[in-house]
């Protein structure tokens, strides 16, 4: 197991600080700005709290959530908020997200978790042909914007097949839902709140790799960043780099390899996929006229694809180079070639080098 | 806490009926050595059974002194590997995620005793133990759990996916209660080809309340197929305690219009007994639940301890009242077929199997990196597989 283990990644510095230390359960220290250092569960922990105490109609349920969940993102909610704001579920993920819109529909904020990404695909129907379509077939009449879906998903190191995938991309391809990945604690909290009290259903996906890996001074109060903003999170004139979750990590750490060796890299996080910041995008290709796209989901269908495609109608004639990719295989996610599969930095590093020398 | 109290109790029912041994024979039966394999016994489950539309099978189950002494051992080997599982994990040989079955033994063990290699089981993640009792190897299981290329899924599944074809083995999956529906499908092609077997879809106490088992449930009804579903309902859905999750608890009577079987699933013989029972019915009158009323050990998974939501008074408690080994155990000594140094010695024995195959295991090497891309698609498509970074990683689909 060798390779696993000098295969994992190391996180650099982002414009968050990952550190490899424990989850502490005692309370961080509050600063003079009232920032507190948080992981990124504990941000969404606070979100959570914010949400629930600033709408008496907010809600919280899914799989053992009320013990805290298996990634521990809602302990002690249910011992604060009550069980009847925050509750348990069987195991039925198509009834969790019917339910959802349901209460959404009376107008409450119904904030369900599914328990991993990889199992949302039960809850797949209710999502794409209940939920989205929702306001548009009743003419306005009903909806469930108060819908958000919670669920981690990403590579973790050993998730095998079915504790690791990224289904993004197929809930990037109906229209009616808002699709939204947070890169860091202080980006989860902010963006959580947002999707919690946007009038329209959206799918929150979580990197599950840093719940516990991330550590960043969060702000204490309520605040919220935008929607269907992507955040340019580097400075660059070369090349264009857009992700978004755990993998701007990776990438960040691809754009310092690559200033070593003087290719300047602006590095983009998307934040909101669906619907997504173009006019970003746009203005920072046609500064460097190369693009890379990185996602841990299989390259073929990837969201990727759909950034490519609309930058190269947009700016055809300033791209200076194909699009590069660099994305999980088109195999499903393997359990002991997690390594060989994920989208390294040394792959996203050569693609950078590429793309610039062509 | 009345309600947790009496939950509790509810678990923990003592065997009376180890004390209350039906067998008439074993007042003259001389020692072990001596034995008859194949001397008849009778014995009486711990407790009865009970039916959901339907007459429930005797109390009373046939078995032979070689069964009792194989169901010993199977089981010790089973709650070995779980053991030995545990420690790889912890010690980061085994990634993934993994599901340990140790507690569970009696319900993979009585039900191979009632059942032949041409029936299928197909149950979810928690299937060490299942493909054991199918006749697959700890070699394999222990080069599957570490991903290596001896595994019984060539390294590539890892513990939630075992597989055994030829023994009617269908898996290993890893998304909740998606395997039922499966097994309505392998049912109905049994039905078709006339050969009298019948399939065993497992569940958990968790998986049950899941929206597909009940189409499941509905369609083998109406095609009358001739599938069993097993809920192996060891009270806990990860966390969730069982009364938490389901309105009704009595998983066997949950499917309505589909009779339904309550089995001591801690008991070999109550298992074996009403396997063999179902398996009749099945193939006369459709498919029927069997609820096996068990207990796991260890949490949910690795990641869970097990401790938190239930005492530690409760795992204790069922150690002691109701170990599915311990009851096999008790029962041998009673009936004088083996003395305890002897059983001593098949589980000390067992133990250097175990480590055997572990030392083994360890030896077989991980997949090639090419199988990366094997098996996404059958040979002869010609497709060129890319990775991320075209120009570096890429093979041709064999």
């Amino acid at each position: 197991m060798a390779a696993t283990g000098t295969m994992r990644r190391s996180f650099g510095s982002l414009a968050f600080s990952i550190s490899k230390r424990a989850f502490s359960t005692s309370p961080s220290p509050v600063d003079a700005n009232g920032l507190k250092s948080m992981n990124l569960f504990s941000a969404i922990n606070h979100a959570l709290q914010i949400a629930l105490e600033s709408d008496p109609r907010a809600y919280v349920f899914g799989e053992d959530v009320s013990f805290g969940g298996v990634f521990r993102c809602t302990t002690g909610l249910a011992d604060r908020f009550g069980k009847g704001r925050v509750f348990n579920t069987p195991l039925c993920e198509q009834g969790i997200v019917g339910f959802g819109i349901g209460l959404a529909a009376m107008g409450n904020r119904a904030i369900a978790e599914i328990q991993f990404a990889d199992y949302i695909y039960p809850a797949f129907d209710q999502i794409v042909n209940e939920a989205a379509k929702f306001r548009y077939r009743s003419g306005n009449q009903f909806n469930c914007g108060g819908l958000t879906i919670r669920a981690p998903y990403g590579a973790v190191g050993h998730g095998g097949h079915y504790h690791s995938q990224s289904p993004e991309s197929f809930f990037c391809h109906v229209p009616g839902i808002k699709v939204v990945i947070p890169r860091s604690p202080k980006q989860a909290k902010g963006l959580l709140l947002s999707c919690i009290r946007d009038p329209n259903p959206i799918v929150f996906f979580e990197p599950k790799w840093l719940y516990r890996l991330a550590v960043e001074e969060v702000p204490e109060h309520d605040y919220m960043l935008p929607l269907s903003e992507a955040e340019v999170i580097r400075q660059g004139t070369d090349i264009t780099l857009v992700g978004w979750g755990a993998q701007l990590a990776v990438m960040e750490q691809a754009c310092s390899d690559a200033e070593k060796e003087g290719i300047s890299c602006e590095l983009i996080d998307l934040r909101t996929l669906l619907p997504w910041d173009k006019e970003t995008v746009e203005a920072s290709v046609r500064k460097t006229g190369r693009l890379l796209v990185s996602h841990e989901a299989p390259v073929t269908g990837g969201f990727g694809a759909e950034i490519s495609a609309s930058m190269v109608e947009r700016c055809f004639l300033r791209l200076e180079a194909p699009v590069a990719r660099v994305c999980g295989l088109d195999t499903p996610f393997p359990l002991v070639f997690e390594p060989f599969y994920m989208p390294t930095k040394n792959k996203i590093l050569d693609a950078i080098k590429s793309t610039v020398n062509y | 806490m009345a309600l947790s109290t009496s939950f509790r109790s509810n678990l923990i029912k003592p065997l009376t009926a180890l004390t209350a041994l039906s067998s008439t024979q074993h007042l003259r039966r001389p020692f072990s050595s001596s034995v008859d394999d194949s001397t008849a016994l009778t014995i009486e489950t711990s407790v009865p059974f009970v039916g959901h539309k339907c007459e429930p099978p005797s109390r009373n189950v046939e078995t032979t002194s070689k069964e009792l002494l194989g169901f010993f051992h199977d089981m010790a080997l089973m709650r070995r590997m779980e053991i030995a599982s545990d420690s790889l994990y912890k010690s980061k040989l085994i990634r993934g995620f993994c599901h340990l079955y140790d507690g569970q033994e009696a319900v993979a063990v009585g039900m191979e005793a009632a059942i032949t290699k041409k029936d299928c089981i197909i149950t979810a993640y928690r299937d060490h133990c299942i493909y054991l009792g199918r006749g697959g190897t700890l070699v394999e299981c222990f080069s599957e759990l570490m991903g290596r290329q001896a595994g019984c899924s060539k390294g590539k599944g890892g513990s939630m996916h075992f597989y055994k074809k030829d023994s009617g083995f269908y898996g290993g999956h890893g998304i909740v209660g998606a395997q039922v529906p499966l097994g309505c499908g392998l049912a109905f092609a049994q039905k078709y080809s006339k050969d009298e077997t019948v399939t065993f879809a497992m569940y958990g106490d968790g998986a049950a309340n899941q929206g597909q088992l009940f189409e499941a449930l509905n369609m083998a009804a109406l095609l009358d197929l001739p599938a069993i579903f097993v809920c192996e309902n060891n009270h806990y859905g990860m966390g969730t305690a069982e009364w938490r999750a389901a309105k009704s608890p009595s998983y066997y009577k949950r499917g309505d219009y589909v009779p339904g079987l309550k089995v001591d699933g801690m008991d070999a013989f109550a298992v074996k007994q009403a396997c063999r029972f179902a398996k009749e019915h099945a193939l006369k009158n459709g498919p029927i639940i069997l609820e096996m009323d068990t207990y796991r050990y260890h949490g949910h998974s690795m990641s869970d301890p097990g401790s938190t939501y239930r005492t530690r008074d409760e795992i204790s408690g069922v150690r002691q009242e109701r170990d599915p080994i311990e009851r096999i155990r008790k029962l041998i000594l009673s009936h004088e077929l083996s003395t305890e140094a002897e059983l001593k010695n098949i589980e000390k024995k067992i133990r250097s199997e175990v480590d055997d195959a572990i030392a083994q295991a360890k030896e077989s090497s991980m997949p090639d990196p090419s199988e990366l891309f094997t098996n996404v698609y059958v040979k002869g498509f010609g497709i060129e597989v890319a990775g991320a970074d075209r120009k570096e990683v890429r093979g041709v689909l064999p």
